[in-house]
Order: structure tokens, then C-alpha cells, then sequence
């Protein structure tokens, strides 16, 4: 069994109290389930989606039912490192998103009008916490682990201090403990892009009329921080499209150019300005201390070598962290011409490493119960 | 096959200079077979450094913590005094910076064993001193044209290299090779023996 949840929404009723000091009176959370939940409901994995994901992890029904295919394919699904047929797979929409979980784009139950920016902003932590409630009420106790690439394995790590005894493995892929002045300057060209569209109206604009321009800059500019010199000189190199010679024009003539800008027009079709917003600020003030007691799960870290978004040195940041507290650590550098983006599309190396990880940790469980029977 | 049985000759002589339940850093520990039988039959806490991602994922597989790293670039990661052991089996012929690694051993084990390669053995003094040839053995097997080692040394060298970092040689076995087994050297080891296993620790410990 295999089964896809396809589309689910849980209600969390009452007030839902924020890192900021705000609250939030009830937050719906967007979630798909792969797989099924054992008996004893010990088989659980958590995948934690990046910046611009949705709970779509793996190929399931979507909103109209048909089945399309998800996120991380590569990883998680029948027979894959993250084994659906295994595992039961739990993946949500974050909190401040715009894919079905309360965010920007919903309804302020005080006003009946669209939240915009009068939403408050949200940590990883809140995210985290939400989780955690939506896991309350699937029945998972104890995960046997948190998964998560970039903004994901902020999560994943954010799980690790907030709740340790509630995974066996923390799984964090090509991400940060807290973000560089690069990084949080990328993010603020992006936000400026949004906040510089006329049709960005202080965040309230109708949702059929978002800032897209904006929008569209922000995703471009992020997107270049999610490939790698080589990957792109390999890739479009100095090519131009559907010309022999330059136009003397400002039109789009270069392939990466039109590559972007379909980049950017494909992702305003399917993400909100405000939503950008807020994700990107949650990425800023991440800042992350490792787990203070003693009762740790196990941690395996990964990073990519063309990543330098988030690059190696940054990774080892958190294993320099988690060494000094004593965590049982495993840290791989992949090598990968991909660029940050590696952790979506890296599935040998990756994929090889969290199925045997994974294996072990549900392994070393079945062990731990073997003993605490007999 | 044991797990002891599994384990190649020299590792497990130089298992048994791991006391029990020790806590033990292996650099170099290739896919863990030393760490997975230090582990399950001696009860110690290990941890691994490894450059080959084939070794960072055998010793995943076999529920080893890792860290995948190039010893040129020094222990930075591990605090001081986190282990009672730091483990360099056959990896001290392919590290490139000998000496700031052998500092860094100090500083973050009480004690180090490290084995390595023999080239005072007579075989290959001969073919060198008489045939004017590089030597090739068992335990040093490869052309001087595509060998990973960059430093080859003799029994009585590394002897000296303890004593220049400043470490006491608390133990010392020679070997030599035979087949998938091995024998002790008492008698002029430096001449004899293809391997040789060496603990050494702090003068004060």
C-alpha cells in the first residue's frame, strides 16, 4: 500500500500564539499524506517543503483529483530513499503560505477582508509548531524523521530544538543555520522587486491582479542564486535564441534571459507576493542554536559543492555546532554541478545516502522495541 | 564469519589495543568495518572521518555517524579532548600535512593509535639498494607512478616523528603480512616487518 492522500485541510482551532507575540485565531493547514501510518504509528517521516514548495511532495492526486506529479519525485515515492511503500509520508503547505495553509492570501476572520501585510510575520519555529499540531492529530507521536532541503531543512533543524523527543533523525540538505549578508540581500532585492510594483498596493491587491512583475524579478533573482556558474555557463552559455546575431534591441535574445523570464511568469501563475514576503523574512531572522539537553535525534547533513547559496562552510557551521553538544552526526558533501538547487534534483549520491539513513534509523527503532518486549 | 572474523587481520590487532567502551574517532575510517566491530564488541562510541563519499555511504549504511572531510584541512570541526581514541589506520602514507594532523590527534584524543606501512623491510631495502628499483610489496603495493602515498617511512622514522611531536610511544607491534593473516615481529621489526601499529598518547596522560 501506497495510497496518496491527495488534498486535506485540518482546521487547528484556537488561538495559535506566534513567535512575534501575535496570534492567530485558528490556522487551517494544508497537508497530503503517502503511504500508510503502521499500526503503532512509528513509521512516520515529516518531508518539510522549501521557499516556493507545497505539500505535493510525491505523485498523487491534486486539487482536481487527476494525479500529477510532486516536488522531490526523484526522492520520495514507491521504492525511492523516502519509501512511500515503508514510510507513512507527511508533507504540509507552511504556515504563510499560499497553498491552501493560512497565510497572507487568507481571510482575517476580524475583518472578512484579505489579511495582506496586516498578517503577522512567522518564524521557521511557528511553521515548526504547526506541524506539530497537525502531527497531534494524525496520531504521530514520535517521527522516525524530519526531512528537509534549504528553507525545509531550516525546519527539519528547527524540529531538532524545539522538539528532540519527538524525532528519532533529523534529515537537513542543503541548508543554513542562519543566513549570510548574501543570502538576506538576495532576499531583500527580491522583496524590493515586490514591494516596487505598482500593483503591490501596500499588499492589497486583489488576488487575480498581483504585483506579477514584482513577483516575476523576485523569483528571477532567486533563481539565479539556485544554479551555479558552471551549471549555467553548461547550460545557455552565451547562446542566443531563435537568432544568429545580436538585435540592438532590448528585447530577450540571450537563452538564459527567456529562460528566466519563463522562470518568472510560470512561477506568478502558481505563488503570492505577500506569501514571498513573508517566507523570505522567516528565512532572515533564522537563527539556530542546537538542541541544549542531551536527548538528541540523530542528524545527517548534507550540502552540495556548486551550492553558494548555502554553501559547505555553512553546513559544516551546524556540524561544528552539533559536535560541540555531542549529537550523533553524519555529514556528506555531495558533489554536484547543480548549484543549490542539487537538493531537488540529486538523486544518486542523495538519494542512496537517506535511504540507507533512513533505513538504519527505522532498523535501530524495530531494535529498541524488540528489546523493550523481551 | 564473526564480525571479528570479518574484520581484516591488521584491524583487529588493532582493535585490541581499544579499550572497551572508549570513545573513538577513526580518520580515514573508509565504509567503518573498524568502528561497526568496535561498536557492536567492545561497546565504544565511535565517530568517523572519511574523504570517499563510497566510504561516507558504507558507513551509513552500517549506522556509523560520519563526517566527510580531507584530513589536510585539520580536525577544525572537533572540539578538544572529545575522544579517548583517534584511530589512523593505514591513513597517515595518503595525508599530505603529517605533522599539524598528528598535533591535531593530540589535541582532540588522549591517545592515538596509528599503523602504517613498513618501507625499512629488507625486501624493499634490497630492490631499491641493489636493483635500483622502487619498492612494491604487500603492504605498499603500488607503482611509484600512481601510488595515493605521499610519505613513505620506516619503523625508526615514525619513532622519531613521536618523539618531535612530542608524544610518548606507549605501544608498539610490528607484522608482517601473510595472506588474510598476520604475525608478530619481535626481531628487528624496522627489517621485517611490512606493518607496524603504534599507540601513542600525551606525556602526561
Amino acid at each position: 500500500m501506497s495510497e496518496a492522500s491527495g488534498p486535506r485541510t485540518l482546521r487547528i482551532e484556537g488561538a495559535f500564539r506566534l513567535a512575534g507575540g501575535r496570534s492567530l485565531e485558528g490556522v487551517d493547514v494544508a497537508y497530503e499524506t503517502f503511504g500508510t501510518l503502521s499500526p503503532n504509528g512509528d513509521n512516520a517521516v515529516l518531508v518539510c517543503h522549501a521557499l516556493s514548495g507545497d505539500a505535493h511532495v510525491a505523485t498523487g492526486p491534486g486539487l482536481d483529483g487527476a494525479t500529477c506529479p510532486g516536488w522531490w519525485d526523484s526522492l520520495v515515492g514507491p521504492g525511492l530513499a523516502i519509501d512511500t511503500a515503508r514510510y507513512f509520508v507527511v508533507c504540509a503547505n507552511v504556515l504563510g503560505g499560499c497553498s491552501g495553509t493560512t497565510g497572507p492570501g487568507s481571510i482575517d476572520p476580524e475583518t472578512g477582508n484579505r489579511w495582506g501585510l496586516r498578517f503577522p510575520l512567522v518564524t521557521i519555529e511557528d511553521m515548526v509548531d504547526v506541524e506539530a499540531r497537525l502531527l497531534d492529530a494524525l496520531g504521530i507521536e514520535r517521527l522516525l524523521a524530519v526531512v528537509g532541503g534549504s528553507m525545509g531543512g531550516m525546519q527539519a533543524l528547527a524540529w531538532a530544538r524545539r522538539y528532540p523527543e519527538r524525532t528519532d533523525a533529523v534529515i537537513a540538505a542543503a541548508t543554513t543555520s542562519r543566513l549570510g549578508a548574501q543570502a538576506i540581500a538576495f532576499n531583500e532585492v527580491g522583496r524590493s522587486a515586490i514591494i516596487a510594483d505598482p500593483r503591490f498596493a501596500g499588499g492589497d491587491y486583489a488576488p487575480d491582479a498581483q504585483p506579477a512583475d514584482g513577483l516575476a524579478i523576485a523569483r528571477m533573482v532567486g533563481h539565479i542564486t539556485y544554479l551555479s556558474q558552471d551549471g549555467m555557463r553548461e547550460k545557455f552559455g552565451r547562446r542566443l535564441r531563435d537568432r544568429e546575431d545580436h538585435a540592438f534591441d532590448f528585447v530577450s535574445e540571450f537563452e538564459v534571459e527567456s529562460y528566466l523570464a519563463y522562470q518568472g511568469r510560470r512561477f506568478v501563475e502558481r505563488f503570492d507576493a505577500d506569501t514571498y514576503l513573508y517566507m523570505t523574512k522567516a528565512m532572515d531572522y533564522f537563527d539556530w542554536q542546537p538542541p541544549a539537553g542531551t536527548d538528541m535525534p540523530r542528524f545527517l547533513v548534507t550540502s552540495f559543492t556548486s551550492d553558494w547559496l548555502f554553501p559547505t562552510a555553512q553546513a559544516r557551521e551546524i556540524v561544528r555546532a552539533l559536535l560541540s553538544r555531542g549529537a550523533e552526526l553524519t555529514f556528506a558533501e555531495i558533489d554536484s554541478p547543480y548549484g543549490h538547487d542539487a537538493f531537488l534534483l540529486e538523486t544518486e549520491q542523495q538519494g542512496a545516502l537517506i535511504g540507507a539513513f533512513l533505513e538504519r534509523i527505522l532498523a535501530d527503532r524495530n531494535r529498541c522495541a524488540e528489546r523493550r518486549v523481551s | 564469519m564473526t564480525a571479528a572474523e570479518a574484520l581484516r587481520a591488521d584491524l583487529r590487532l588493532l582493535a585490541d589495543f581499544v579499550p572497551p567502551g572508549a570513545r573513538v574517532l577513526d580518520l580515514g575510517c573508509g565504509d567503518g568495518a573498524l568502528l561497526a566491530f568496535l561498536r557492536d564488541e567492545r561497546g565504544c562510541a565511535v565517530r568517523g572521518i572519511e574523504i570517499s563519499p563510497q566510504g561516507v555511504l558504507g558507513c551509513v549504511r552500517r549506522g556509523i555517524p560520519v563526517i566527510q572531510a580531507n584530513l589536510d584541512e585539520g580536525l577544525r570541526d572537533i572540539p578538544d579532548d572529545s575522544f579517548d581514541v583517534v584511530v589512523l589506520s593505514q591513513t597517515l602514507q595518503e595525508v599530505r600535512h603529517l605533522r599539524p594532523l598528528i598535533a591535531e590527534t593530540a589535541r582532540v584524543g588522549r591517545r592515538a593509535i596509528i599503523s602504517y606501512p613498513n618501507f625499512g623491510l629488507l625486501s624493499a631495502r634490497i630492490r631499491l639498494g641493489i636493483f635500483g628499483r622502487m619498492p612494491v610489496s604487500d603492504a605498499l603495493p603500488y607503482q611509484w607512478y600512481d601510488t595515493p602515498n605521499v610519505h613513505y617511512t620506516t619503523i625508526r622514522d615514525f619513532r622519531l616523528l613521536a618523539q618531535q611531536a612530542g608524544l610518548e610511544i606507549e605501544r608498539e607491534v610490528a607484522l608482517r603480512l601473510r595472506g588474510d593473516a598476520v604475525a608478530r615481529v619481535h626481531l628487528l621489526p624496522n627489517l621485517r616487518a611490512e606493518l607496524a601499529v603504534t599507540m601513542l598518547r600525551r606525556p602526561n596522560e
